[in-house]
């Protein structure tokens, strides 16, 4: 399918699932459905630079908790309606996107991952050490109980969600078929080559590092108004770095099915599994699945899928 | 002026016992990462780990959180012989270290402090020994003997495991598997059964570096991720799989944590060790003393 056609095919499926979630009459499946698709979007930015071009992101937490502070700022000067809030929290993330592509200059391999970590830590600290957005005493946002079209407000940051998300998917799976998505395989494969043979590999490292960067922000933008109070201790949880990670892993990282699959499999088991047994216990899932595919199925589920059918048609 | 005096030397005694204790944590990273390219970023959950079983051991059976740690080492060295062989044979026999192992260990990581979490909950859990509570008094200077049996427990440790690898025929062979692996195959040893070896040792400093951050301050199984930051902060800025690098970025890095939350408070403690670490890798990948 083209990349024309894809993005209106993407849309038209995700209008006709936010029609069957209505059908069903409960305000839940909205609540669930939405942290769901906060993980998609997570994952698949992820996925463009780390399953791309292989460099391995453990700061996700950064970025999607400037995302969550940029509105957080933005609500206390002049509330903007959600989708121009997104497109904030996208370009400030973005921007330190940007400067974390300039680290790759002098960091390869794991020195890049470590410090990505480091940068989440010194974020942090300074949204600790800021009192205008709440500090480590966090902050309460009130937020519109209705909407004028749609009704309940959780069903709207559902929609604004579910759009991103098809944004994300539509983008990461036309990058992966242009020429820049050969650039980034190039260099995940070996950088001194593709140096070597004139892909610039700077130029394409800074755009997957501030796609994605940009991505995780848009994602976390609309987080004060769903969880109508934040911490740094929850907004730069461990647990959206982790997920991040788990999500593409065990889905499959060569494309963009790949987080997709995983983003909605673990998403939706750790929403059950916190509602039937803990919240603690499904975090504990996660890390043992994360542990369990790298090692028995290293290309995800999608691999395993592929594997399956190209061992029947042989 | 005379008051500032008083507190900067105070501070920066306090970095340097600090700074001790901070390189009995950083060791196992030093030889993991620094001489065998493991990048274990879940070293600090078997930390936090070690200092569980020491609490255990101290509330069960009364016994010293130091002996407790001691006591451990087999199981912990073990635990790192069983690591090291799922690693060689899920990734790095295949030549997949770099993004899944990383991912292994991040895994390793969250399961650790999630397991934690749900035997012990998140309270704050603490011991009890007869040097926890009083202090020397120097002149001005006060020494909490609850920083000071930290800091030379933490160097006895580190000048053993100096000795043992620059005279002992095992050390030597750690440190040239580090150099190169295929010439020491070449020399009829073999280099997974050294990595095996050496990973199990840094896996076993966790017992006593656990023992030791148990006394230093109470635990609860998220503390682990401040020091992920630290002990690779101090690992790079040391020089890469040099012990006495490690030596010096822990000192360096205790003093300068210690100063400022002295001055600027202690919610911005954190910051320092990341911003050191992102400085050094921006400026010296190398480190202070890297080869």
């Amino acid at each position: 399918m083209s990349n024309r056609l894809f993005l209106p095919a993407a849309l038209a499926f995700g209008l006709i699932l936010f029609g069957a979630c209505r059908a069903v009459h409960n305000d839940y499946v909205f609540f669930a459905g939405y942290v769901v698709l906060q993980y998609v979007v997570l994952a698949t930015a992820w996925n463009l630079l780390g399953g791309y071009t292989g460099y391995v992101n453990f700061g996700t937490a950064a970025f999607f908790a400037l995302g969550a502070y940029s509105t957080v700022v933005l609500h206390k000067l002049f509330p903007l309606p959600i989708p121009a809030l997104m497109l904030v929290g996208g370009l400030v993330s973005g921007i330190v996107g940007l400067g974390m592509g300039y680290l790759t200059l002098r960091l390869r391999g794991v020195f890049f991952s470590i410090a990505t970590l480091a940068l989440a830590v010194v974020a942090q600290t300074l949204i600790t050490n800021w009192d205008f957005v709440g500090g480590s005493r966090g902050v309460y946002i009130v937020r519109p109980n209705e909407t004028p079209i749609l009704g309940s407000y959780v069903q709207y940051l559902f929609l604004a969600m579910l759009v991103l998300a098809v944004i994300a998917v539509a983008t990461a799976r036309a990058i992966e078929r242009s020429r820049l998505g050969y650039g980034f395989a190039a260099i995940r494969d070996d950088e001194l080559a593709a140096e070597a043979s004139g892909v610039p590999t700077l130029r394409l490292k800074l755009v997957a590092t501030t796609l994605s960067g940009a991505f995780m922000g848009m994602a976390g933008a609309p987080l004060p108004y769903y969880v109508t109070y934040l911490d740094p201790a929850s907004g730069f949880s461990l647990a959206y770095a982790v997920n991040a990670i788990a999500m593409p892993l065990i889905g499959g990282t060569a494309n963009w099915v790949g987080p997709l699959v995983g983003a909605v499999f673990l998403g939706t088991a750790q929403q059950i599994a916190t509602v039937t047994i803990e919240s603690a216990l499904n975090l504990l899932i996660v890390g043992l699945l994360l542990v369990g595919f790298v090692i028995v199925a290293p290309n995800g589920i999608v691999g395993l899928v592929h594997g399956r059918a190209r061992g029947r048609s042989s | 002026m005379d008051l500032s005096y008083d507190l900067l030397t105070n501070a920066i005694v306090a970095g340097v016992l600090l700074g001790g204790f901070y390189a009995a944590v950083t060791i196992g990273i030093s030889i993991a990462f620094g001489m065998l390219d493991i990048v274990n970023i879940a070293h600090p959950a078997f930390v936090i780990l070690g200092s569980y079983i020491a609490y255990l051991l101290n509330t069960t059976l009364g016994l010293d959180p130091i002996l407790g740690g001691l006591a451990m080492l087999p199981v912990f060295y073990a635990l790192g012989a069983l690591v090291y062989e799922v690693y060689y044979l899920a990734f790095e026999r295949r030549g997949q270290e770099s993004l899944r192992g990383l991912a292994f260990f991040f895994g390793l990581l969250f399961i650790t402090e999630v397991a934690l979490v749900l035997v012990f909950g998140v309270d704050y859990r603490f011991v009890e020994a007869p040097y926890i509570g009083p202090s020397l008094h120097l002149g001005f200077v006060g020494v909490p003997l609850r920083m000071l049996v930290p800091c030379v427990t933490a160097l006895l440790m580190f000048g053993a495991l100096q000795l043992f690898l620059s005279r002992t025929f095992v050390g030597r062979a750690i440190k040239a598997v580090s150099q190169n692996a295929l010439a020491l195959q070449l020399m009829a040893a073999n280099p997974r059964r050294i990595k095996r070896t050496a990973f199990a040792i840094s896996i076993a400093t966790t017992a006593i570096a656990g023992a030791l951050l148990i006394i230093i301050q109470p635990v609860e199984p998220s503390v682990g991720r401040d020091y992920i930051g630290r002990v690779f902060a101090i690992c790079v800025l040391g020089g890469m799989g040099s012990l006495p690098g490690t030596l010096l970025g822990a000192m360096l890095l205790g003093i300068v944590e210690n100063l400022t939350a002295t001055f600027y408070g202690p919610s911005w403690s954190p910051a320092i060790a990341f911003g050191a670490l992102l400085l050094t890798l921006a400026l010296r990948p190398a480190g202070i003393l890297g080869r």
